[in-house]
């Protein structure tokens, strides 16, 4: 698939079609997968794909400097196409003006990663070239939400411990938000100081407000792809969150976020029918 | 639970119809606890969750937001945003194991103060057989 891989790309770039590749290449330091952007066609040889390519490289088109480099070609799993889906209807991204290369995927990392049990989306939906064939296996090897469910389990008490627990550990180094395709805001809400809309110190106190002020951004918009926890260097769990968040969309008012691009997205929609049992 | 605690309730109230129902409710001379703190806003759709939080985190046992009735919504919609917002936004609660019986949602009218001074009488009953939110405000003093 690399070699399919680069001679697209080569082709691409010579023909003009686009003037930079978003995709994986070999880091110089511990030799994993990173993101490279290729822009000349004697650079394509750099470009790699295999089962440690776990980044999802959409993060990168909503970026100034990225958006100057002219049009891109980007390489994508199926999970990461989903955020393709969330940035078309936010008006984040121009679908026509990038060339979409979906890699037929059977899961990545080693051990796999969570989001691949639950996988639905081996081969990516919307892209304009599919490299690769789907696996034979294609259906969910585990029900969406079980590692929340698990989770769930626990009495509401041992969950704000744990929750308090992951909070202490929170050294606020925002990787997680950097790493989000969904989090482009040029100015995020914990960026802004005059007045300051939330603390900023890492006290238990002001990194449980992050955990919740972050999730709840990404309410109805989260696509799953568990960046924010892979790249976490405290390996707070955030999927759990984002999971519960998607679950509630998904059971409160059938939206799967990411996967139709017709439907309007919830937050910022409203329904007049919309159900719930709390309100007085 | 002490016999001298007494709850602290921060109430996020809407301008055109919970506001002016407290303030029927106080023309009405219709007695109810003082441990609601009222904050006016103009909508329940603004409603930031984050005030919720702010409110915990400075101390609050209870949060009661309330603002018009589904259709009577001064901005039109504002409610019917709200409303999708807190469906989705009790279920991040519940998994962050946050004491979702202390918060409390409802609609009230302009013209229904006895419903505001029953709500509030209630709530605050239910906060002081409850006890203090100590779970969350031991967090706000934790410094590690």
């Amino acid at each position: 698939m690399t070699g399919q891989l680069r001679e697209r790309c080569r082709r691409l770039l010579q023909d003009g079609a686009v003037q930079v590749v978003i995709g994986y290449g070999v880091s110089t330091s511990d030799g994993m997968p990173h993101p490279i952007f290729v822009r000349r066609p004697d650079d394509v040889d750099k470009l790699i794909w295999n089962e440690q390519c776990m980044a999802n490289l959409t993060t990168y088109l909503t970026r100034d400097a990225v958006k100057a480099l002219g049009k891109p070609a980007i390489v994508v799993k199926g999970c990461d196409a989903r955020a393709l889906v969330v940035l078309e209807q936010e008006c984040q991204i121009d679908r026509s003006a990038m060339h979409v290369i979906g890699m037929a995927c059977a899961g990545v990392g080693s051990p796999r990663a969570p989001k691949c049990a639950s996988c639905d989306v081996h081969v990516p939906a919307a892209a304009d070239e599919v490299i690769g064939e789907a696996p034979a296996q294609t259906g969910p090897a585990d029900p969406p939400y079980a590692e929340l469910e698990e989770f769930l389990q626990k009495s509401p008490a041992e969950r704000f411990a744990y929750w308090r627990e992951e909070a202490a550990r929170c050294i606020r180094c925002y990787a997680c938000r950097e790493v989000c395709p969904t989090c482009y805001c040029p100015r995020c809400i914990v960026d802004k100081n005059r007045p300051a809309c939330l603390d900023t110190s890492a006290t238990v106190k002001a990194n449980f407000a992050w955990h919740v002020t972050r999730a709840f951004h990404q309410a109805g918009r989260c696509t799953g792809c568990g960046e924010c926890t892979r790249v976490c260097p405290v390996g707070i769990n955030m999927r759990l969150l984002n999971q519960s968040l998607a679950r509630a969309a998904d059971e409160h008012f059938g939206y799967r976020a990411g996967t139709n691009r017709e439907t309007p997205p919830i937050i910022g929609a409203y329904g007049l029918e919309d159900k719930e049992s709390f309100i007085r | 639970m002490s016999e001298d605690f007494e709850p602290k309730i921060v109430a996020f109230v809407c301008n055109w119809c919970t506001y002016l129902a407290a303030d029927l409710a106080g023309t009405n001379r219709l007695e109810y606890p003082p441990n609601v703190r009222i904050l006016r806003l103009p909508c329940t759709g603004r409603v930031d969750f984050n005030l919720i939080i702010k409110a915990l985190e400075m101390g609050a046992d209870a949060v009661v937001v309330s603002g018009c009735h589904p259709g009577d919504c001064h901005y039109t919609a504002g409610n019917y945003h709200a409303r999708r917002r807190w469906i989705l936004f009790r279920e991040l609660l519940e998994t962050m194991g946050i004491e979702t019986n202390r918060i409390f949602f409802s609609w009230i009218s302009a013209a229904e103060s006895k419903k505001w001074q029953h709500m509030i009488t209630e709530i605050t009953d239910q906060i002081r057989e409850m006890g203090p939110y100590t779970a969350y405000h031991e967090i706000s003093e934790a410094t590690a």
